[in-house]
């Protein structure tokens, strides 16, 4: 190839490399340092690999430390029950809505999106009186804060199954299949939820993210999930709360780069991302 | 204020290569455009055609080969520097802009004064006939109208030529149509040389002086619509433009013997002693004839005129033009004699 | 009460039973969302006998609670736009690599990760990195940098707003790279047929089109910092400097008896900050995507 137009694109790239070298050197940093902490020996000498050893030995883990154990497992039962609910609740609501009430889906998308505007901290504030009435009623286990992550996770979750009902045009779907004899509750499992695979895949990756990175809920409610843990151990055994950090990061960076290569939306996507995909975008070819 | 005055400038395209994806875009496209001419640029898509209008528009660089526009060789020169008016397909206004703004856009940055600009640009508005629209948001016009806002704001800079990236495609059939002939109509009030490229031969057709049917990065014939049309120099031409029947014929010469009667062959025709003749729909008579060795498969009223399928003794379904007052009279299953009625047409080998 | 409007929405010829269908999600939302929203709101102007009272918003007018007002908005200012630019730079790089490249889904993966999961792990990373025998001190200290005694890193001005910043800018890319890969290629060659140079294009098209979705990621960028409260609690471990961890403080048990509210007014008061953030922030949201669908 040969031109301006050439010589453009490779000033181009040169800029991207570079910038992209710089700023994942820059994320890199602390991480590394964080690394390179956990490999060191008493006072600051030498090299152990002592740490991560531990880490490995499952039931080193189990019987040093407790807590670590209870706040993953912990951590793991929510990020299952979570989204569980999340979908209980969403999707036959929204499907409902839009096939049968579809007055009241500007009121829907209002109550989902409000979660934006209600920081954690001030839903822990708020949560107060209900979580005596919820421990009251059904006991006092960690696993109900999956309700309020609920409520966290909302918007998110609502954006994300919005755009997927919006583009399998539900109502038509529904429509045809009504015609041909289906009960409503037929539509739903049999023509509604195969065609949303994607987006509740999506909305229930955002949710498990969520539920993971969750600690103010949980420390101000004094349940002890991975977050509060690795906390917690943070004040005594500070390589080790270090190595699950990384642990818990890597293992994140890991299952989102992975999902990248399937196709579904990340936790990132926005409308946009979604809108452009769907219409014929004339690209000039690369080089 | 008056219109400028016709402003043809020569286009030359020569021997233009370009690969990428180990794909040859372009293999030595070679395309004369003269001052003031309309030229479409017709073919299926992967052809080139647009890797063509993008070389001359300096959107794409070509690995070889030279383009020159009213004399200046315009190769290495970038695309800000060409002075053309391009119209893409689709989403080419700036959203952020009124119309007036899009096309205004172009003078402000050759430096006109405020009053020549707006001036102007009233006037390429009223051409387009968008003067009541120009204060509104692309967003709040129809897909035809921000099309003609494309069209008024890549003239409203007086280009050397103007290039037209398969402008209609994105639009409804109707307003299709009649924006092709307001292209049209304008061109030949404004006289810029035009390059226009298009999938649809209808529309090629329709609007250019001369059209350039395109195949895997070449030129397969560049002609008036007319003579492509009854005389196309390739199968590729024959097969593109226009419906074509493939009837297989006995050769002797430059005449070919079928249906009963005798076709003479176009120059480039395949030779004997059998070969397959393209004939056009309405190069072939049909008639009721109870001992007719064909027979209809279907008969539809297409307006204007209409189309019996035939199928001859071989199994070959032949299309035919009927008038539209005897269509009705064919009816699935009726026996029918077919003659040619002696156009020339073009023979391909097997 | 939520009756009324939903007739009003529905109108006449609505058979009821339908109605029964998105019961569960009312009830569920108006019990985790609904009613502690009004617990703040009304709690907010109730005293310790829950009597009607201005005076805990008063009590938000003290030296302690405006300071901790005061961090917080410059904090969150601080990072909002320096996370921005940063981010805005790097979304730009990352837009001009091939849709598809790996490069691309590293980079935003690793945002993605960056930007959630910050907080905890990411404060004690940089707790390891800059402490006495971290890597980061002895890098700094080989340039010729006195680190001194290593506070740095916990003061809300300092250290605090670099490590807001690692997970800033990563939320700045996830947010604003959809609005820059939504330019179109069309409107640059377009400028260019029209003889605009790079600059004419960035400054006339580009700039003024991107414009809404920045500032709009720029802002919530800004409700992102403002609420955050993992990372400076895992990093501010004496002192209330910013808003979170004042209000955190009104929940413990060493609160005295009767002003347990003030804690929700100090809530109420993050509430309508937040909301009006949110607010611009949908509307220039909405500016933007009408652009950008065309």
């Amino acid at each position: 190839m040969s031109g301006q137009r050439a010589a453009y694109r490779r000033r181009q790239t040169a800029f991207r490399w570079v910038a992209l070298t710089v700023a994942v050197a820059a994320f890199a940093a602390p991480l590394l340092g964080a690394f390179d902490f956990t490999t060191q020996g008493p006072g600051g000498n030498g090299r152990t690999a002592e740490t991560w050893l531990t880490l490995v030995d499952v039931s080193k883990v189990t019987t040093d430390y407790p807590a670590l154990r209870e706040g993953f497992l912990a951590s793991v039962s929510l990020a299952i029950v979570t989204p569980l609910v999340m979908l209980l609740i969403l999707v036959p609501t929204m499907t409902w809505v839009r096939l049968r009430l579809p007055g009241l889906s500007r009121t829907v998308e209002f109550i989902c999106l409000l979660p934006l505007t209600v920081p954690a901290i001030v839903l822990v504030v708020g949560l107060g009186p209900v979580y005596a009435w919820v421990y009251y009623l059904l006991g006092s286990s960690t696993l109900w804060l999956s309700l309020a992550y609920v409520v966290l996770v909302l918007p998110y979750a609502y954006r994300s199954l919005d755009a997927g009902l919006r583009a399998i045009d539900v109502r038509t779907l529904s429509e045809a299949a009504r015609s041909l004899g289906a009960s409503w509750f037929t539509v739903m499992r049999r023509i509604v939820l195969p065609n949303l695979r994607s987006a509740v895949l999506s909305a229930s990756f955002l949710s498990v993210a969520l539920v993971l990175g969750e600690f103010t809920i949980a420390l101000l409610f004094s349940k002890k999930n991975l977050q509060v843990a690795m906390y917690e151990l943070g004040k005594s055994d500070a390589k080790i709360s270090v190595a699950v950090g990384l642990l818990a990061l890597a293992f994140a960076f890991l299952v989102l780069f992975a999902m990248s290569f399937v196709g579904s939306s990340t936790a990132g996507s926005s409308p946009f991302a979604r809108l452009r995909r769907s219409r014929a975008v004339r690209k000039e070819p690369a080089a | 204020m008056t219109l400028a005055p016709t402003r043809g400038t020569a286009v030359r395209l020569t021997d233009l290569h370009r690969v990428y994806g180990g794909v040859a875009a372009l293999d030595g496209l070679t395309l004369h455009i003269e001052p003031g001419e309309f030229v479409a640029l017709l073919g299926p898509s992967g052809c080139g055609k647009t890797t063509a209008l993008r070389c001359l528009a300096g959107l794409e660089d070509p690995d070889s080969g030279t383009v020159e526009v009213g004399g200046h060789d315009l190769t290495r020169v970038p695309a800000n520097k060409r002075d053309m008016g391009m119209v893409f397909q689709a989403y080419s206004l700036f959203p952020h802009m009124t119309a007036r703004q899009n096309v205004e856009f172009g003078l402000e940055l050759r430096g006109r004064d405020r009053a020549t600009r707006q001036a102007r640009t009233a006037e390429m508005l009223d051409l387009v006939g968008l003067d009541t629209h120009a204060d509104k948001y692309a967003h709040q016009l129809s897909g035809g109208q921000q099309q003609r806002v494309a069209l008024a704001r890549a003239l409203a800079i007086e280009p050397q030529v103007l290039l037209l990236d398969e402008p209609l495609s994105a639009l409804d059939a109707k307003v299709r149509a009649q924006l092709r002939d307001e292209i049209r109509r304008i061109q030949l009030e404004v006289g810029t040389t035009t390059l226009f490229v298009t999938h649809d031969q209808e529309e090629a057709l329709a609007v250019a002086d001369r059209v350039g049917v395109m195949s895997v990065g070449r030129l397969e014939q560049l002609a008036p619509p007319a003579e492509l049309y009854s005389a196309p120099q390739t199968p590729f031409v024959a097969d593109f433009v226009g419906l074509t029947n493939r009837v297989r014929a006995r050769v002797e010469g430059t005449t070919a013997h079928l249906l009963g009667g005798s076709v003479p062959l176009l120059p480039g025709s395949a030779s004997g002693p059998e070969a397959l003749v393209l004939v056009r729909p309405e190069g072939v008579h049909v008639e009721h004839a109870a001992d007719g060795t064909a027979s209809v498969v279907s008969a539809s009223f297409l307006g204007g005129h209409g189309r019996v399928i035939v199928r001859i003794p071989d199994g070959t379904l032949l299309t035919v033009q009927v008038a539209n007052t005897e269509v009705t009279g064919f009816a699935p299953g009726d026996p029918v004699s077919l003659s040619p009625r002696g156009d020339a047409a073009l023979a391909v080998a097997g | 009460m939520a009756d009324a409007p939903r007739g009003r929405a529905l109108g006449r010829h609505r058979p009821s039973s339908a109605l029964l269908g998105v019961v569960p999600f009312f009830a569920y939302t108006t019990v985790f969302l609904l009613i502690p929203t009004l617990v703040v709101l009304v709690g907010a102007f109730l005293d310790g006998n829950n009597g009607f009272t201005f005076g805990n918003v008063q009590a938000l007018t003290t030296p302690a609670v405006m300071r901790a007002l005061r961090n917080s908005v410059v904090l969150s200012a601080v990072t909002a736009v320096g996370g921005a630019v940063i981010g805005g730079i790097l979304a730009y790089a990352v837009s001009t690599a091939k849709a598809s490249s790996v490069t691309k889904r590293f980079i935003t993966s690793l945002c993605g990760v960056l930007a959630q999961f910050g907080g905890v792990a990411l404060a004690f990373a940089f707790t390891a990195s800059f402490g006495m025998t971290g890597l980061i001190t002895l890098w700094l200290n080989n340039m010729g940098v006195d680190t001194g005694t290593g506070f740095w890193l916990y003061g809300w001005n300092k250290g605090l707003m670099l490590v807001y910043l690692y997970f800033q800018v990563p939320l700045m890319v996830i947010v604003f790279l959809p609005a820059v890969e939504g330019l179109r290629p069309q409107w640059r060659e377009a400028t260019e047929t029209l003889g605009g140079s790079t600059w004419t294009f960035w400054r006339r098209v580009a700039g003024p089109i991107l414009l809404p979705s920045f500032v709009g990621a720029m802002l919530l960028l800004f409700t992102n910092a403002f609420s955050a409260y993992a990372t400076a609690k895992a990093l501010i471990s004496q002192g209330t400097p910013l808003l979170p961890l004042q209000i955190a403080g009104t929940l413990s048990s060493e609160v005295i008896l009767g002003q347990e509210n003030v804690g929700k007014a100090m809530a109420l008061a993050m509430v309508v900050v937040v909301a009006v953030v949110m607010t611009a922030y949908v509307l220039l949201d909405r500016r933007a995507s009408r652009w950008m669908q065309r």
